[in-house]
């Protein structure tokens, strides 16, 4: 890419966290390569306490994101998928270096990730009429069961699919108003890092998501023992790291999304159910009457 | 309880009823004996009168029902038609109401509860849920839960002894409906009503295996949640107990759902009809001697009304009438064993040990039995045991606030998240609190009303999935 005669000037990749792109504290690094082994960057190694400080970034920016309209997230989706398509080039780059694939079919991947947040903004304000419902109780009451954000979701992210799988795991947390923390490809952390520069540029308040590279082996155990970690999706961790997290998940009773049995198509149609396992069922009552 | 008159016993027949003087296991349609030899009495808790002897299930028992049900499974029950197996349920709906004098007594006489409650709340709720589900059997596509929802095979159940056949109901009625069969384990001081649904299952001719019932207590639980022959695990009980569970199926497949503790606060404001809210107060805390999970166990009521409310608490709580569970006119019944009543009598030592003020009205408890007076403690601060442990008995914390906002923050100040009460004429500040309040269920100028078309679960450390309702269809759905 450099041209004769000019020395390009690299990226440094760091953290993300709160909206703001610290290194780790821990001042950790590591190198990241091509799948042809090349050296690619040397990406920031988050710690235990860089995990902390996330989980507190995302508990922070709860409120206002759950409390944000529907309409408002659904946007705020859509605004990300421009973005993202604003800068497919760099992104085709970063999967084609990742993957080993060539850039034209990187491009078909980013584009599928465009796509995939295109169809999450869609969901923002129709999950509620989908997995809501007014239930006919039995007396003079008024009773409407509406689906709830959960809170604060873990999300260790796949190792495949840096950006595509990324994106497919990120979005159908946050449509319904949770907000995250994401343990990134461990193998392939560069596009999600360039991914954090979108959101953070397509008006997603700052702590909704975090960004975090590094071990997952070292990161998920500390998220799914997190006592104000509502849930956690293990997709991206093997089986040991599962069930160990899992184990851990139980101490205060977080919702886990395990991961699949088989390999996952993340160009498949995703369905909802990433997105009803971190949802809660809410129903009010009220009496009927004059 | 009250000075001005007395009422004249009105005692419900015993004679309703016939306890065997000893039972077995329910396991592929049959009565079998336990391969064990560890057998246990159950107790009145109103009299400690013991009232049969059971079983409590080894392991291998424990294989034995997971072999019949696997095999009921297969064979039968899994590929059902739905609108067959709807039939069986409603057949059982219809035999629960047939014989519902004969369980609501049987119900009060192992539970302790009041027949009022057995008689008008457990047994028509009991019946309610397997109608419910029996109409969703043939019609599970039409749930919103994808195409083809398919059964997800063996169920392990394991309730407690608060509602013991309600809690059976809320889970086998379900279960069954979206094709799979059941290992239930009853609670281990109140088994007798989940037996006699046994025989209910003989009568309705369901087929052999479909539903097990194994005895027993802990162990026995923990045999039948660990079980690999088991393919999805319930279990409605205490948050420590859930935990265990949790840990135990990490990393099966096992799909899990729990239903567990909670700390409800039943909120008052100013502007509430203070006597419509002393009546939902009272309901929240001392209906079920307070053994609900989503008890109103800690009344946040505004300071302005602060005097006000509890003078009317006080004048009503003098009232109710504490005494023989089969008496029609009784309000209060036992505390279902003696470790609970342990349990209630430390927590409340600890109110007053940590400086709350202790109240109940004047109350002449009866010499034999489990009982404990309703009790009122006032001077709560956030930090007193009483205010963030469950008590699971007739004990009311009363905590102050000022505005929503405090209210929401005091509210939501605990690791549960099951239930609340908000109290208060304005119908904007309903929908703002009903929004902020982090539980599964929010009564709103009522308290603890159920219906097997209502989703019922909770938030946080209270557990996951939903009971009720089509929401509660996904957890026995392979979707």
């Amino acid at each position: 890419m450099t041209e004769p005669g000019r020395l390009a000037v690299r990226k440094t990749y760091k953290l993300y966290i709160g909206g703001a792109f610290p290194r780790s504290e821990s001042g950790r690094s590591y190198a990241v390569t091509s799948s042809k082994g090349d050296f690619l960057a040397n990406a920031a190694k988050a710690s235990r306490k860089d995990a902390r400080d996330a989980v507190v970034a995302a508990r922070k920016a709860f409120p206002g994101w759950s409390g944000a309209t529907a309409y408002n997230r659904g946007q705020i989706l859509y605004r990300i998928a421009e973005m993202l398509e604003g800068r497919r080039a760099q992104f085709a780059a970063e999967v084609a270096d990742a993957d080993g694939v060539s850039v034209k079919r990187a491009g078909e991947l980013v584009d599928a990730a465009v796509d995939r947040l295109v169809w999450y903004a869609g969901w923002s304000d129709k999950i509620g009429a989908v997995r809501g419902a007014a239930n006919p109780v039995a007396g003079p009451y008024f009773n409407l069961s509406t689906p709830e954000p959960t809170g604060v979701v873990a999300v260790v992210a796949p190792p495949m699919g840096p950006l595509l799988g990324l994106v497919s795991v990120v979005a159908p947390v946050i449509v319904t108003g949770n907000t995250c923390v994401v343990v990134c490809s461990e193998r392939a952390p560069l596009p999600a890092i360039t991914l954090a520069e979108v959101l953070a540029t397509s008006d997603l308040p700052g702590g909704v998501v975090n960004l975090l590279t590094g071990r997952a082996a070292e990161l998920a155990p500390w998220l799914a023992s997190h006592m104000d970690v509502n849930a956690i999706d293990l997709t991206g961790c093997d089986e040991e790291l599962a069930v160990a997290c899992e184990k851990d998940a139980a101490g205060n009773l977080k919702r886990v999304l395990r991961p699949p049995a088989g390999k996952i198509d993340w160009l498949a149609d995703p369905g909802v159910d990433r997105m009803t396992a971190f949802l809660e069922t809410k129903t009010v009552w009220h009496p009927i009457g004059v | 309880m009250s000075d001005i008159f007395e009422y004249a016993p009105a005692p419900e027949s015993r004679d309703v009823v016939d306890i065997r003087p000893s039972y077995g296991l329910f396991v592929n349609g049959e009565w079998i004996d336990s391969l064990g030899d560890e057998r246990h009495k159950t107790l009145n808790p109103a009299t400690e009168e013991a009232l049969a002897e059971f079983s409590y299930a080894t392991p291998a028992d424990v294989d034995r029902a997971v072999d019949a049900a696997r095999k009921a499974y297969d064979s039968v029950w899994g590929r059902m038609p739905g609108r067959e197996r709807a039939k069986y349920l409603f057949r059982i709906a219809r035999i629960v109401q047939e014989r519902a004098r004969e369980l609501a007594v049987l119900e009060s006489l192992d539970n302790g509860k009041p027949i009022r409650e057995s008689r008008d709340v457990d047994l028509p709720l009991v019946a309610a849920h397997f109608f419910y589900y029996a109409g969703w059997a043939d019609k599970l596509r039409h749930a919103g839960l994808g195409e083809d929802p398919r059964p997800l095979g063996v169920a392990a159940q394991i309730i407690p002894w608060n509602f013991p056949l309600l809690m059976l109901a809320w889970k086998i009625a379900p279960a069954l409906a979206c094709g799979n069969t059941v290992v239930l384990k009853p609670a281990e001081t109140t088994p007798l009503t989940a037996l006699a649904f046994a025989e209910i299952c003989r009568q309705a001719d369901l087929p052999p295996g479909v539903v097990n019932i194994v005895t027993g207590a802990g162990e026995t639980g923990q045999a039948l949640a660990g079980h690999e022959g088991v393919d999805k695990v319930a279990f409605t009980g205490s948050t420590e107990v859930g935990r265990l569970i949790a840990r135990s199926v990490a990393g099966t497949r096992k799909k899990l759902t729990l239903e567990l503790g909670g700390k409800a606060a039943n909120i008052v404001f100013d502007d509430a009809a203070l006597d419509q809210a002393v009546e939902g107060i009272v309901n929240g805390i001392f209906f079920n001697q307070g053994h609900v999970c989503c008890a109103g166990s800690r009344l946040l009521v505004q300071e302005s009304v602060e005097d006000e409310l509890l003078a009317a608490l006080k004048r009503r709580l003098a009232t109710l009438r504490l005494g023989d569970p089969l008496d029609k006119n009784t309000d209060i019944g036992a505390v279902n064993s003696a470790a609970q009543l342990d349990r209630i009598r430390e927590l409340s030592d600890a109110g007053e040990a940590e400086g709350a003020q202790r109240w109940s009205p004047p109350c002449a408890l009866p010499d034999k039995g489990f009982w404990f007076p309703p009790t009122l403690f006032t001077g709560v601060a956030q930090s007193h045991r009483i205010a963030r442990e469950e008590i699971f008995g007739p004990v009311l914390s009363v905590l102050t606030f000022r505005t929503p906002a405090e209210a929401v923050e005091k509210a939501n100040n605990t690791p549960y998240g099951l239930s609340a009460g908000v109290w208060t004429e304005k119908g904007s500040r309903i929908l703002w609190m009903a929004d902020r309040l982090r539980a599964g269920v929010v009564w709103a100028n009522t308290f603890n009303k159920f219906d097997p078309t209502s989703p019922f679960g909770g938030y946080k450390e209270s557990g996951y999935g939903r009971e009720g309702g089509r929401h509660g269809l996904e957890a026995y759905l392979d979707v």
